[in-house]
C-alpha cells in the first residue's frame, strides 16, 4: 500500500480500498460488498438470465420484499393484483434459484431494504453498498460509501459485483451547535434542502460533519442520508463513531469476537482526515433550525412550521414563479395562508426516511392520551418486521391503536403506492416520506413532508402543526 | 443496445426544471415488464386529461412535435428516483437523445447505457434553444456524437462533453457487461486480497 500523500476524505479512502482496475477514460471499477435487492428487481435478474449468467457472489447478496407487498396481510397468494403479485413472487423464485439470502414476506426481518440493512448489521462502515434504489443513500449514515443504480447497472452487478464509476466530487454539509427541542433529522435534512436546492449537490457524495450531526442518533443519521438524493446527491455520509460502533455491535451479520475488533481498528482510520479538502463546503446554524414542513411538490419546498405559504410574486425570476404557481394549484393551497392552519385528511407515519423505531417512538409520545381528527385516517407502517415487533414490546402498537391509528404491516406502502395503498385525488396527508413529487401518492394526491412527531400531530389536530406546542402541553 | 451516432431529428422543449422521475413514469407504472411500450407510460398523467384524453395543452401533444427524438428541458432534469422506466418510456416513445443543462445523475447514467443519449449543454444555449422551438414548433436539431456537438435550428454549433467509453459503447451498439467479462481475472483477484484483508 503506498503512503498517501495528502490528507484524503473519507470518499477518497473508501474508494481507493475498491478500486479493481481503471478505464482509460478515467472510470474505475469499483467492488461491491453488499448488494440489496427488492421486488421491483425483476427485470435485472431476467437479463441476466437471458445472458445465461449467474450471480458472481450471492453471498454478497441480501434479498427483501418492500415495494409490492400490503400492509394489512402477509400472504403472497392474496395480492389481488397479478402483476404486482409476479414481482413479489420473482422475487421469491430469484433469490431461491440462486441461493440468496431472502427475508420472505412471513419472515421477521421484512422489511424496507434501506431499514434492514443497518439492522442487521449488513451495512458497515467502509462498505460500498448498491441497490436498484435511489435511497440507498440511507446505508451511508453507517459510514459507507452507499449509492442508488439503475436497472442495467443492477444487472452488471449481479454478474460482476463491481460497477463502472467515475469518481464524485465531495461536498461537506456541516450543521454547527445543537438542535432546539423539537427539532429532529428530518428538519436538518429539510432544512439543507430548502437552502441548496433539489440539484444543490448533483454530482457530489455529501459527507455530514458538525456538532448537531455528531449528536444525532443512528436512526436519525439514516433518516439524514436517506434524503440526500433529495438534494441531488449521489450518497451521503456520516463518518463512523462510538454512536455508529454501539449501534452495530451485536447485529447478527456485524462482525464477532476477534473479527469485531479487527474491524473497529478498520473503521477508526475511515473518517476524512483533519486537513482533507472538499470540492464544495456548506455551513448551516443547527440552533437556528426549526421543525419544518414542505408546501409545494418538490422537497426544496419546505419552510418552517411557523411560516406561510409563500407567494409566488416574491419569486427570484420568471422560471421559480411558474414553478411555485403550478405548486400551489397542485397543492390547492393560497399564497399567506398559515403553514399551520393548513387542514390534512390523510397521515402516513413510515417509510425508509421514518419508519424505525425511534420514529415510532416519537410518533407515539404525542399520540399517547390523544385521539385522531375525526376527518383523518392516519396509518403508521414499521419499517420493518423487527422494529413492529420492537414497536409492540413497547406497547406502541395499544399507543396508536387507542389514538384511532391503524398499525399495519412493514413495507413502502403509501410513500411511492406501488403496492397500491395511495391517497385519493385531491387528498392531502402529512407525510414521513421523502418525496412530495406530483403524484407521488397518488394521482392528484398531495403531499406535505414533515418529521414523525409533526405528522402524530398532525394527525391527532387535523391540521400541519407544531409538534413543539404539544409536547409542551399545549 | 441499439447505435447512436447521428442524429437530425425533431426536438420538444418541455420549459421547466427539475422535471422529476415520478412525473416521467408514474408508480404505478413501475411493474409493467420491459416488453410494454413504455412509451404509453410517458409523462402520462400530465400528457392526458382526467378522462384519459390527451391534453391539448401539454407541449408534446401538438401535431408540430409528432416523431420527435430529442427532449429538450430546463436543468435538473430527471431528477428523483433510480428507476430505469423513466429512460424506457422515453426510449420507447422514440427518444433517443435528451438536452439540459444538467441531469439527475443516475438518470444520466442509466440513459446512456439504456442508448438515450443525455446532452449538457450550457443553461443559456438550452434557454436559447427552448425558445426557439417554441417558436418555431417541429423544428429539428442534429446530435452528433463522433463529434460530439449539437447543432441548434439557427445553425450554431455546440460541443458537448461524455465519457469516452460510454462514447464508445453507443457508438457500436455494445454494452459495458460483456467488456467487464473480460475483466474477471482481475476481479478474481481482487476479491481474493480483499477477501483476506475484511476478515
Ligand atoms: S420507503 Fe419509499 S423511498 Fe423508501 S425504498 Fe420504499 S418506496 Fe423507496
Amino acid at each position: 500500500m503506498s503512503e498517501a500523500p495528502t490528507p484524503r476524505t473519507m470518499l477518497e479512502k473508501i474508494w481507493s480500498r475498491h478500486r479493481i482496475v481503471e478505464r482509460e477514460d478515467g472510470q474505475v471499477l469499483l467492488f461491491v460488498d453488499r448488494h440489496l435487492v427488492h421486488d421491483g428487481t425483476a427485470p435485472a435478474f431476467a437479463a441476466l438470465h437471458r445472458r445465461g449468467l449467474a450471480p458472481r457472489a450471492p453471498e454478497r447478496i441480501t434479498a427483501t420484499p418492500d415495494h409490492y407487498v400490503p400492509t394489512d396481510h402477509r400472504d403472497i397468494a392474496a395480492i389481488a393484483d397479478p402483476e404486482r403479485r409476479f414481482m413479489v413472487e420473482s422475487l421469491v423464485r430469484d433469490t431461491a434459484r440462486h441461493g440468496i439470502t431472502m427475508f420472505g414476506l412471513t419472515d421477521r426481518r421484512q422489511g424496507i431494504v434501506h431499514v434492514i440493512g443497518p439492522e442487521e448489521g449488513l451495512s458497515q462502515p467502509g462498505m460500498i453498498i448498491v441497490c436498484a434504489d435511489s435511497h440507498t443513500s440511507t446505508h451511508g449514515a453507517v459510514g459507507a460509501l452507499a449509492f442508488g443504480v439503475g436497472m442495467t447497472e443492477t444487472t452488471h452487478v449481479l454478474a460482476h459485483q463491481a460497477l463502472w464509476q467515475r469518481r464524485p466530487r465531495t461536498m461537506r454539509i456541516t450543521v454547527d451547535g445543537a438542535l432546539g427541542p423539537g427539532v429532529v433529522a428530518k428538519d436538518v435534512i429539510l432544512a439543507i434542502i430548502a437552502r441548496i436546492g433539489t440539484a444543490g449537490a448533483t454530482g457530489h457524495v455529501v459527507e455530514y460533519a458538525g456538532g448537531a450531526i455528531r449528536g444525532l442518533s443512528m436512526e436519525g443519521r439514516l433518516t439524514l442520508c436517506n434524503m440526500s438524493i433529495e438534494a441531488g446527491a449521489r450518497a451521503g455520509m456520516v463518518a463512523p463513531d462510538d454512536t455508529t460502533h454501539a449501534y452495530l455491535h451485536g447485529r447478527p451479520h456485524a462482525p464477532q469476537g476477534a473479527d469485531w475488533e479487527a474491524a473497529l481498528a478498520r473503521w477508526r482510520a475511515l473518517p476524512s482526515d483533519a486537513d482533507a479538502v472538499f470540492d464544495a463546503e456548506v455551513r448551516l446554524d443547527g440552533a437556528a433550525i426549526e421543525p419544518m414542513v414542505t408546501w409545494g411538490t418538490s422537497p426544496e419546498d419546505a419552510l418552517p412550521i411557523g411560516g406561510v405559504v409563500p407567494d409566488p410574486a416574491g419569486a427570484a425570476d420568471a422560471d421559480r414563479r411558474a414553478a411555485m404557481e403550478r405548486a400551489l394549484a397542485y397543492m390547492g393551497l393560497t399564497p399567506g395562508t398559515r403553514l399551520a392552519e393548513i387542514p390534512v385528511d390523510r397521515v402516513f407515519i413510515g417509510s425508509c426516511t421514518n419508519g424505525r423505531i425511534e420514529d415510532l417512538r416519537a410518533a407515539a409520545a404525542i399520540a399517547r392520551g390523544r385521539t385522531v381528527a375525526p376527518q383523518v385516517e392516519a396509518w403508521v407502517v414499521p419499517g420493518s418486521g423487527l422494529v413492529k415487533e420492537q414497536a409492540e414490546a413497547e406497547g406502541l402498537d395499544r399507543v396508536f391503536r387507542a389514538a384511532g391509528f391503524q398499525w399495519r404491516e412493514a413495507g413502502c406502502s403509501m410513500c411511492l403506492g406501488t403496492n397500491g395503498e395511495i391517497a385519493s385525488p385531491g387528498q392531502r396527508c402529512a407525510s414521513t416520506s421523502n418525496r412530495n413529487f406530483v403524484g407521488r401518492q397518488g394521482p392528484g394526491a398531495r403531499t406535505h413532508l414533515m418529521g414523525p412527531a409533526m405528522a402524530a400531530a398532525a394527525a391527532v389536530t387535523g391540521r400541519l402543526c407544531d409538534v413543539r406546542r404539544l409536547a409542551a402541553g399545549g | 443496445m441499439e447505435r447512436f451516432q447521428r442524429l437530425d431529428a425533431v426536438a420538444v422543449p418541455i420549459a421547466r426544471p427539475n422535471v422529476d422521475t415520478d412525473q416521467i413514469t408514474p408508480a404505478r407504472f413501475l411493474h409493467k415488464p420491459r416488453s410494454d411500450d413504455h412509451g404509453n407510460y410517458l409523462f402520462h398523467d400530465v400528457r392526458r386529461r382526467p378522462d384519459g384524453t390527451p391534453d391539448p395543452g401539454f407541449v408534446m401533444n401538438r401535431p408540430e412535435y409528432a416523431g420527435a427524438q430529442v427532449i429538450v428541458a430546463e436543468r435538473n432534469f430527471a431528477c428523483g428516483s433510480s428507476r430505469e422506466n423513466a429512460v424506457w418510456a422515453l426510449y420507447d416513445h422514440g427518444f433517443r437523445a435528451a438536452i439540459a443543462p444538467s441531469f439527475g445523475d443516475i438518470f444520466a447514467a442509466n440513459g446512456l447505457k439504456n442508448g438515450l443519449l443525455p446532452v449538457r449543454l450550457p443553461e443559456d444555449v438550452v434557454a436559447g434553444l427552448i425558445a426557439a422551438l417554441e417558436a418555431e414548433p417541429g423544428a429539428r436539431v442534429q446530435v452528433d456524437l463522433e463529434a460530439q456537438t449539437v447543432t441548434l435550428p439557427d445553425g450554431s454549433v455546440h460541443p458537448f462533453e461524455i465519457d469516452p467509453f460510454s462514447r464508445h459503447c453507443l457508438l457500436n451498439g455494445v454494452d459495458e457487461l460483456d467488456y467487464t467479462g473480460t475483466l474477471a481475472p482481475q476481479i478474481d483477484a481482487f476479491m481474493n486480497r480483499y477477501g483476506r484483508e475484511n476478515r
